[in-house]
């Protein structure tokens, strides 16, 4: 028998399936930049491109949420995505607020999708110290 | 909340797991209810009421009642 129910296998193949798609597409929007150099409206639909998957497995997430049918995992899974939305927003807030008085340097924002994939990291360790338990996805 | 899941689930010689699988939730939410880690929703607490044929205040204590029988 699966370790995973059927919500927790659909956001798996999802998440997979999406972060597949993610590489693809920011190898190719690389390339295109660096072979091509495009402008205009060609320039700014290539640079959005590989972000789309990463807001697909935020989609994803919350699919699972609607769908995951055991109350208690489903709590667990909220809990993780709100340590992750606490701590990547904190971080984010913190390190804003050091480089408008320039005492670190700029970083890209789309590190703070990074910092909230982590934080879900931190919030399933967080579960697992303070309930004994954590979801499997 | 404190409950009576375990001994009831002990009396028909059924794992965790074996319980999960009749509520149709996990070993783990198995685990924290009987733990009193979690208390479950009022419809999961039907479904197990319903599934040892018991009143919902057989399993599961009241807060209230054990606050007011401790004055």
């Amino acid at each position: 028998m699966s370790r995973f129910n059927p919500a927790q296998r659909r956001y798996n193949r999802s998440a997979l399936i999406l972060s597949a798609v993610y590489a693809v597409l920011l190898v190719g929007s690389i390339t295109y930049f660096r072979n091509i150099a495009p402008t205009g409206i060609a320039a700014y639909a290539a640079a959005i491109l590989p972000a789309l998957p990463i807001i697909g497995i935020f989609v994803a997430m919350g699919r699972y949420l609607v769908e995951e049918q055991d109350e208690y995992v489903r709590m667990l899974v909220v809990r993780q995505t709100l340590w992750a939305s606490g701590f990547a927003l904190s971080a984010a807030t913190i390190w804003g607020f050091l480089e408008s008085f320039e005492l670190v340097d700029h970083i890209d924002a789309y590190y703070i999708a990074v910092l909230w994939f982590g934080g879900l990291g931190l919030g399933a360790c967080i579960n697992r110290l303070t309930l004994g338990s954590s979801a499997s996805c | 909340m404190e409950n009576h899941l375990k001994t009831l689930r002990a009396a028909r010689n059924w794992s965790q797991q074996d319980l999960g699988d009749r509520l149709e939730v996990s070993r783990q939410s198995v685990n924290a209810i009987e733990t009193g880690k979690y208390d479950p929703s009022l419809p999961l607490a039907f479904r197990i009421a319903e599934l040892f044929e018991r009143p919902i205040e057989e399993i599961f204590v009241s807060p209230s009642s054990r606050s007011s029988k401790a004055i």
